[in-house]
């Protein structure tokens, strides 16, 4: 493993390896919950409290789990925390629980977790693992939260709720559909791979390494994909 | 022939109008990672059809005999997903060993649909549409063909993109995005079209 103190391993999932823009993780929930602020803030945090416990346990039982179960342990682990965080929102925040809706229970099986779980806290200690899953957390709302921005101010001329005087009178309601997700999410990962120059990890096709079912279609398509 | 017509208004919406990878973005990954060539694309659509229907057959049965009349309903999530990884790894380990032709077109697809959040997604959005048996049923294929015409149709505009000249900072994901985000400014043309299939 590398070799960089604590922080880096906090800070590099906000930018150098952002799990949205980046590593390319988690498309659905990012393209379905950005159609406005609250609702994408919502969705980070949510799959950032999941992110930190299930890094912790996990990281926890790395010894524990014998390796061949090892993905159906971290799904069920992953699936009880998600529950968790479900009946919390459902109980304090009922208009987010609407908002978001079965994207709310869709966090099981959103491709960040389950790749964090199986590329970092099986391998790394409590601390490492849960400054992995915060920082990766974080880096997901910002985001989320960065496109819902987008999205928003130009479909809806509105910024979390809020009537911005200007836009409301020229808002293009594509921003909001499904395909304006796609399409600011595509002109997105263009701008960053433009920033970066190509310098992150070179991802530019979908990811295989970081999906957890990689493993098993190692003659697969996804390793045609790769070649 | 009232539950006939209710039957197709529900199958028509989830192909057409309510496709999940279009505009409800469930199972994006599949979507964009097996789209690239036209036999891969029906493989995985064909799979993933047939594990839906599979999992509803299952998981609907189970929310409302085991999980509501014990008061259990909070463990959907979890239930769920065990029976729909349980599921996929029977299928597996079945087609395996019965039919090895069809393990062999379908089966390298079958693991990587444990974590596709559209079945996941369509089994819990049965319940909540409160949908009975048959009903779930029809949503469940109509969900698994309007997945499989997305992956056929996008095949097709794939093949094309690799044969055209992309910008540098487009190429892969980035241009992959924008085609399919004019795919879905196509499905939205379908908008009203089933509520006024029978009126």
């Amino acid at each position: 493993m590398n070799k960089n103190g604590n922080l880096s391993v906090l800070t590099k999932g906000i930018l150098k390896e952002n799990p949205v823009f980046i590593l390319i993780l988690g498309t659905c929930p990012t393209l379905a919950t950005t159609n406005n602020v609250i609702g994408a803030f919502g969705m980070g945090i949510a799959a950032l409290a999941v992110l930190v416990c299930s890094n912790i346990l996990i990281s926890l039982l790395r010894k524990i789990i014998p390796d061949n179960v090892r993905i159906p342990c971290y799904i069920v682990i992953i699936a009880g925390f998600v529950t968790i965080v479900e009946m919390v929102v459902k109980a304090f925040f009922p208009a987010l629980y609407e908002m978001l809706g079965v994207y709310l229970a869709l966090i099981t099986v959103n491709c960040i977790i389950l790749g964090r779980a199986e590329m970092f806290a099986s391998k790394n200690n409590v601390v490492r693992s849960a400054l992995d899953g915060l920082g990766m957390g974080i880096g997901f709302t910002l985001a989320l939260c960065a496109m819902a921005t987008i999205r928003e101010v130009l479909g809806a001329g509105s910024f979390a709720g809020i009537a911005i005087p200007f836009m409301t009178d020229y808002k293009i309601e594509f921003f909001i559909k499904a395909p304006g997700g796609m399409l600011v999410y595509g002109l997105l990962i263009a701008l960053v791979y433009k920033i970066t120059s190509g310098k992150g990890p070179k991802k530019r096709e979908f990811s295989c390494n970081g999906c957890p079912s990689a493993q098993y279609c190692s003659n697969g398509s996804c390793a045609k994909e790769v070649e | 022939m009232e539950l006939f017509k209710s039957l197709i208004v529900i199958l028509l919406s989830s192909v057409l109008l309510n496709n999940y990878v279009l505009s409800r973005f469930l199972g994006i990954c599949p979507f964009l990672g097996v789209s690239k060539k036209l036999d891969q694309a029906v493989g995985m659509g064909v799979s993933v059809t047939a594990v839906m229907l599979l999992a509803t057959a299952v998981t609907w049965p189970i929310q409302y005999f085991v999980l509501e009349r014990f008061g259990l309903g909070y463990t959907q999530t979890i239930v769920f997903i065990l029976v729909i990884a349980a599921l996929v790894q029977m299928l597996e380990n079945l087609l395996k060993k019965f039919s090895p032709s069809l393990h062999k077109g379908l089966g390298v697809y079958l693991p990587l649909i444990t974590t596709n959040c559209a079945v996941l997604g369509v089994a819990i959005n049965n319940i909540t549409d409160g949908y009975n048996f048959l009903e779930s049923m029809v949503s469940s294929l109509g969900v698994g063909l309007g997945f499989l015409l997305a992956m056929v149709l996008f095949s097709g505009v794939r093949s094309r993109i690799d044969e055209s000249e992309v910008p540098e900072s487009f190429k892969g994901l980035a241009v992959t995005l924008i085609a399919a985000s004019f795919i879905s400014l196509a499905f939205m043309g379908f908008a009203g079209i089933v509520d006024n299939l029978f009126a």
